[in-house]
């Protein structure tokens, strides 16, 4: 367990950016009564449990992937977003990254 | 290798969990459900602004102050809501002190809970099924690699958090911290000795 050697330096909260969304995002939807924060591990202990059956979880990238995993089956369940509406966004931001030149703002395209 | 710039055409492309995070805040920001700005503002929150120095503020405080510390230990949540650290996942507060006779550690078996008010973001570690189950099962090997050796007469208490209680643990003050002020001793609290996975730091050598 190396990652268990106790560290000097600070570390960062987030190790991706995308780390910090999606727990800003969950905790802002929990704030705004969406669901509670016992619903919320409840269902995220879940996910992390059926992950951690084929490997074991290094607590880092794959954490947050079993908690964006739980967030989407939540909005999906809830038909805030559904499966295919994220699938279509997320490919649109896709696109948008492919087609923005270096250096300009990303934007989605509309529609 | 290392990333040159000229070579792209295009903005960088995130990685595919980033771009369905990107969905996801936007489905929801179209369908005004959440406000961007206070998803900025809570990330601002937990990258700068909340973290072990707050729960070592309190340990400081605890050692200097026994009258706190009896009423801290008794029922932690009406002293750490007078002190602001409060809220989100701080909801229910359990101090846990360390004696000659009991170390405590903290972990969640469940997912990650966490003091977040006190400690702010867990560190991957707390997160990893490496030590969310050997935690329970084997502490004394766990607190080994952390580099804590405990005398043979101290026992282990592991407190297994929920949604419900966190806690934090008060450790032992350190020999030769006699006379030094709250804000020196803060500085001897680690993050992981509130956490029971690490000891204080000992106190600098007087000149």
């Amino acid at each position: 367990m190396a990652d268990c050697t106790p560290h000097t330096a600070p570390e960062p909260a987030f190790e991706q950016p995308w780390h910090a969304q999606v727990f800003a995002l969950t905790v802002h939807l929990n704030e705004t009564g969406r669901f509670t924060w016992g619903q919320w591990v409840e269902r995220f202990a879940a996910t992390l449990a059926r992950h951690g059956l084929s490997k074991e979880l290094n607590g880092g990238e794959d954490y947050f992937a079993a908690w964006l995993e739980t967030l989407e089956a939540i909005l999906a369940q809830e038909g805030i977003a559904a499966p295919q509406e994220v699938e279509a966004t997320r490919n649109g931001w896709e696109k948008a990254y492919l087609d923005t030149p270096h250096g300009a703002p990303v934007r989605l395209a509309e529609g | 290798m290392p990333h040159d710039h000229s070579d792209h055409p295009h903005a960088l492309l995130p990685p595919d969990p980033a771009l369905r995070v990107k969905a996801l805040e936007t489905i929801l920001t179209r369908k005004g459900l959440i406000d961007p700005a206070a998803l900025d503002e809570i990330i601002d929150t937990y990258q700068n602004k909340i973290g072990p120095q707050n729960g070592a503020r309190v340990v400081a405080r605890a050692w200097s102050d026994p009258a706190f510390k009896a009423v801290l230990l008794a029922d932690a949540d009406p002293v750490l809501a007078e002190l602001g650290y409060y809220g989100r996942q701080g909801e229910h507060m359990v101090v846990v002190e360390n004696t000659p006779e009991q170390h405590n550690m903290v972990v969640c078996t469940l997912c990650s809970c966490y003091p977040w008010p006190l400690l702010g973001i867990p560190p991957g570690w707390y997160k990893s099924d490496a030590y969310r189950a050997r935690a329970v099962r084997e502490p004394r090997a766990v607190l080994l690699d952390f580099g804590v050796i405990l005398p043979e007469g101290t026992r282990v208490r592991v407190w297994d958090s929920t949604a419900e209680v966190r806690y934090l643990v008060l450790p032992m003050r350190p020999e030769g911290s006699e006379g030094l002020s709250e804000d020196q001793l803060a500085e001897l609290v680690t993050r992981d000795s509130m956490v029971g996975t690490g000891l204080p730091k000992s106190p600098p050598e007087a000149p």
